[in-house]
C-alpha cells in the first residue's frame, strides 16, 4: 500500500497566506495611487516605481549575498515598503534620495532585525524618517498639485497646509489670518493640495480602508483609535483656543495623517497582538501626534509618533492579554 | 440572533457531504480486534482466555481502576488471542482479538419491561457504568465518572451536544434524524441520574432538519429545550458549548459541574438509551465515513473492533488519490498508518482527504498578524505559547500565559497566514508545563 501523510491536527486550512494579506493592501492604496498621479502627474509613477523596485532589488539581494537566504521577494512585503515609503515622500523628490531611503528602509529598518517579521520599525518609516533628516531641504519642497503632468521634478512647489500653518503661528500670526492661505476642506478632501505623493487624498484612503475591512485584511480598532483620539485631543485644544490651535477635521484630513492610521501604523509586524493593545497603541499615537504639530517644532508628527509607538508595542504587548475565555 | 460562544473560532467549509444518507448497518466482519483502552484512563483487564467462547454483549474486560470503563464484545465467537495489536498510529496496544461465530447474544441483553420512569438514579448510573460507556464525541471519558460529580457540587443543566462542528462528520446528526424518541428517553434517564429538570440540547444552525425533528419530540416534554446555535468551530467544545446554551464560563482548570453543568453527547445519549432500556452494551456505533473522493460515502452503524479498512471498502474503496485517512473530522481527529485497526467507541468518523488536501503549505516567518490571537476561542495568545515553546521553553512562563487552557482546536493554526505549526508547538509546550505541574504537586 502506498504511503499516507501523518500529521498532527488540524488537516485542513483557511488558505489564507501571507503574500494575499500583502497584495491585499496594495490593493487598497491604488485609489490613493491613481488620485496621486492625477494630482501630481507622472513623477508620481516614476517615484513609487523606482521606490518599489529599489526596495525589491535590494531585499533581493540582501538575501541573496549577504544572509544566503532563499530571496522572498515574492512575498509582496518588500513590494509594500517600496509603495509606503514613495507614498510618504514629495513626488518631485530626486531617484538617488529615494533609493537611499529604499536602501535604509530595507536594509536597516527591515533586514538587520531578520527580515518580514522580525523587525521592529516600520521600514517604510525609517527610510522616511532617515530621508527627512538627511535631506531636509528636498524632504520638504512639496510640488504644487498641477493637474496631470508629464514633466518630472521641474514642477512648481509650494508648502503643505500643515507646514504653512506652523510657519504662520511661529511668525506671530493666528489662525484667522491664516485661513486665507489654507486649502479648503473639499481639496483635502479629494487631494488638491500639496503633500507627499500619497498622503493627499483623503476619500481614497479611507476607501482603502474599507477594502482592507471588508477583506478583513485589518481590524478597526487601530485606525478608528488614532483617528477618534486626534479629533477628540485636537477638538479640546481647538475650543480652548481656536486662534493658536486648529480645528480637529483639518488636522485630520492635513499631512500624513490617514495615510498614516490606516496604512502605516496598522503595519501588522510592528503592531500590537491584542484588541486592547491596538487602542492603546492608537491612542498613543493619536495623542503624540496632535502633541507633536500643536506643541513641537515640526510641522507634522504622524512618522514620528508611529516609530515613538513601534517601540512601545513590545512592551504593550507583554502586558496586554486578551480577553480570556474566564 | 443565534447563540454562540463569544470569542475566537472560525468557520471552515462544512463539506457535510453524509447528512442526507441514512445509517447503513455495516455487516459483521469475520474478526474483530477490540483494544482494552478505549477510554482515557487506566485500560480495562481482559478477563478472557485465548480459546474461550464468547456472546455479543459479554464483558470481555473490566474497568481497570476508578477511571476506566468495561469492554465488551461486540460479536460472538471464539477468542483467537488475547495480545497486543497494533493501532491506527501503528503501536501495539494490549486487545482481544476474536474470530466471529454466529450471532448470539448473551442472555442478559433484554429489553427491560421498566418504563423510564420507574428507574432509580443508582440503577441508571449502574447500567451505564455496566455497559461501558465513554464520552463518544471523541474525548472518551468514561460516561458513568462524569454522571457521578463529586461530592459538594450539584448539577443545573444537562447539555446535549448535538453541535457536530467538526466538518464533515455527521453521525450524530443521522441518530437525531432516525432516533429521536430514543435520544429522548436517553435524556430523560440522564437527566434523571444527575437529579436536574432541565435539559438543552445544543445543534448547530445549519442541521434545520434536526432542529426541527428535536423540537417536535420535545414540545410535550417538561425541561427539555432545544437551542439552535451559531455556525461557528468549536462550537461543541465542551466550555465553548456551556457558553452558548447558558451563559456560563468554566473557570480555567475547572470541570463543567463547576458551573453546574454536565454535557453529552448525542451518540453517547443514545448508547445510555441502549444500555437502560434494552441492556445493550456499548458494543457497536455510528460512523461517518467520508471524503471528496470516496465513491459511497455513508454514516456506517457498525461494530466495535470492526476493522476501519472494510468501513472504507463499504464506502466504496480507497480512492486512488488518497493522501490521509483520519480517524474523527478534520480539526481534531487523528491521522492513521494503519487502516486494519479497529473501530473503537471514540472513532466519530473515518475522513479520507486526497492527496492535493493532505500535504501542509509552505511554512513562511510569523507576521504578528493577531489573527490566531483573534481565532482563539479561549482568549490565548498562540504565536506566542508557540514562541515560547519554540525558542526558550520558559514553562514556568508557559504557565502563566495560561497555555493549559488550550483545547487543541486547531482554530490558530487553521487561520495562520505563514502556515505556522503553531498547534505542534503548543502541544509540546502544554505537555511540558503539565508535566512540571504534576511534579511539583508532588513534592508538596
Amino acid at each position: 500500500m502506498k504511503q499516507l501523510y501523518v500529521a498532527p491536527s488540524p488537516h485542513v486550512h483557511g488558505s489564507d497566506t501571507v503574500s494575499k494579506n500583502m497584495y491585499g493592501v496594495l490593493i487598497a492604496l491604488i485609489p490613493a495611487f491613481i488620485c496621486s498621479v492625477i494630482f501630481f502627474g507622472v513623477s508620481s509613477l516614476i517615484v513609487t516605481l523606482t521606490s518599489v523596485i529599489a526596495c525589491v532589488l535590494f531585499e533581493y539581494l540582501i538575501q541573496k549575498f549577504l544572509l544566503k537566504q532563499k530571496p522572498s521577494v515574492c512575498d509582496g512585503s518588500a513590494i509594500l515598503t517600496g509603495v509606503l515609503l514613495a507614498f510618504n515622500v514629495p513626488s518631485n523628490l530626486p531617484i538617488w534620495i529615494i533609493m537611499i531611503g529604499a536602501l535604509v528602509a530595507i536594509g536597516i529598518g527591515k533586514m538587520t532585525f531578520g527580515g518580514l517579521g522580525s523587525n521592529i520599525f516600520n521600514p517604510a518609516l525609517v527610510g522616511r524618517v532617515f530621508l527627512l533628516i538627511s535631506f531636509p531641504v528636498q524632504m520638504t519642497t512639496w510640488p504644487k498639485p498641477m493637474g496631470f503632468d508629464t514633466s518630472y521634478v521641474d514642477a512648481e512647489t509650494g508648502a503643505t497646509a500643515l507646514s504653512i500653518l506652523k510657519e504662520g503661528l511661529m511668525g506671530g500670526k493666528s489662525i484667522s489670518e491664516l485661513q486665507a492661505s489654507l486649502p479648503q476642506v473639499n481639496d483635502m478632501l479629494l487631494g488638491n493640495m500639496g503633500g507627499s505623493l500619497g498622503e493627499v487624498a483623503a476619500l481614497a484612503l479611507i476607501l482603502g480602508l474599507v477594502w482592507m475591512l471588508i477583506k478583513r485584511i485589518i481590524t478597526w480598532h487601530i485606525p478608528v483609535s488614532i483617528i477618534a483620539t486626534v479629533f477628540i485631543f485636537s477638538g479640546i485644544l481647538y475650543l480652548c483656543n481656536p486662534e493658536q490651535y486648529i480645528c480637529p477635521v483639518f488636522h485630520l484630513l492635513s499631512g500624513g495623517l490617514l495615510l498614516g492610521a490606516i496604512f502605516m501604523a496598522t503595519d501588522y509586524v510592528t503592531s500590537p497582538m491584542t484588541k486592547k493593545g491596538m487602542l492603546i497603541y492608537g491612542v498613543g499615537i493619536g495623542l503624540l501626534t496632535v502633541i507633536i504639530r500643536d506643541f513641537g517644532a515640526f510641522p507634522e508628527g504622524m512618522s514620528f509618533a508611529i516609530l515613538i509607538m513601534n517601540a512601545v508595542t513590545p512592551l504593550i504587548n507583554r502586558y496586554c492579554k486578551p480577553e480570556r475565555f474566564a | 440572533m443565534l447563540k454562540s460562544f463569544k470569542i475566537g473560532g472560525v468557520h471552515p467549509p462544512e463539506n457535510k457531504y453524509t447528512a442526507g444518507c441514512a445509517i447503513q448497518v455495516l455487516p459483521t466482519p469475520d474478526k474483530v480486534i477490540i483494544p482494552l483502552s478505549q477510554h482515557i484512563g487506566a485500560p480495562a483487564t481482559a478477563i478472557v482466555q485465548k480459546g474461550d467462547k464468547v456472546k455479543a454483549g459479554q464483558v470481555i474486560a473490566t474497568a481497570g481502576g476508578f477511571v476506566s470503563a468495561n469492554v465488551h464484545s461486540s460479536v460472538s465467537g471464539t477468542v483467537l488471542d488475547v495480545a497486543p495489536v497494533k493501532d491506527a498510529a501503528g503501536l501495539l496496544k494490549p486487545a482481544i482479538t476474536i474470530q466471529v461465530e454466529g450471532e448470539e447474544w448473551a442472555d442478559e441483553v433484554v429489553k427491560t419491561t421498566k418504563n423510564i420512569d420507574e428507574f432509580e438514579k443508582e440503577e441508571i448510573i449502574k447500567a451505564i457504568s455496566d455497559a461501558g460507556i465513554v464520552g463518544m464525541g471523541g474525548a472518551t471519558f468514561p460516561t458513568h465518572v462524569k454522571l457521578s460529580p463529586p461530592p459538594g457540587s450539584k448539577a443545573e443543566y444537562l447539555i446535549i451536544n448535538g453541535v457536530e462542528c467538526e466538518p464533515y462528520l455527521t453521525a450524530d446528526h443521522r441518530l437525531m434524524l432516525e432516533k429521536t424518541n430514543e435520544i429522548i428517553a436517553g435524556i430523560k434517564l440522564v437527566m434523571k441520574a444527575i437529579g436536574v429538570n432541565k435539559a438543552i440540547i445544543g445543534i448547530e444552525n445549519n442541521k434545520p432538519d434536526a432542529i426541527a425533528k428535536m423540537q417536535a419530540a420535545t414540545t410535550t416534554t417538561m425541561g427539555i429545550d432545544v437551542c439552535p446555535l451559531k455556525v461557528r468551530y468549536p462550537q461543541g467544545g465542551e466550555k465553548q458549548l456551556i457558553k452558548a446554551t447558558i451563559g456560563r464560563s468554566v473557570p480555567s482548570g475547572a470541570l463543567p459541574i463547576a458551573v453546574g453543568a454536565v454535557v453529552q453527547n448525542i451518540g453517547t445519549i443514545y448508547a445510555v438509551y441502549e444500555a437502560v432500556m434494552l441492556r445493550k452494551p456499548l458494543v457497536e456505533r455510528v460512523v461517518t465515513v467520508t471524503g471528496e473522493s470516496l465513491k459511497n460515502p455513508g454514516n456506517f452503524l457498525c461494530k466495535v473492533g470492526t476493522p476501519i479498512s472494510k468501513l472504507i471498502e463499504a464506502a466504496g474503496g480507497l480512492p486512488e488519490d488518497t493522501g490521509k485517512v483520519i480517524g474523527g473530522g478534520p480539526m481534531m481527529g487523528r491521522t492513521m498508518i494503519n487502516i486494519d485497526s479497529p473501530v473503537m467507541k471514540g472513532t466519530s468518523g473515518v475522513l479520507i482527504l486526497p492527496e492535493s488536501k493532505s500535504a501542509r503549505g509552505e511554512m513562511h516567518p510569523c507576521i504578528k498578524c493577531a489573527k490566531c490571537v483573534s481565532a482563539c476561542p479561549m482568549g490565548l495568545e498562540p504565536y506566542l505559547l508557540a514562541t515560547i515553546t519554540e525558542m526558550t521553553g520558559d514553562l514556568e512562563r508557559l504557565e502563566k500565559e495560561k497555555i493549559m487552557d488550550c483545547i487543541e482546536c486547531g482554530c490558530c493554526m487553521y487561520t495562520c497566514p505563514a502556515n505556522r505549526p503553531l498547534l505542534d508547538y503548543i502541544r509540546l509546550g502544554k505537555g511540558r508545563t503539565g508535566a512540571m505541574i504534576r511534579n511539583r504537586s508532588q513534592k508538596k
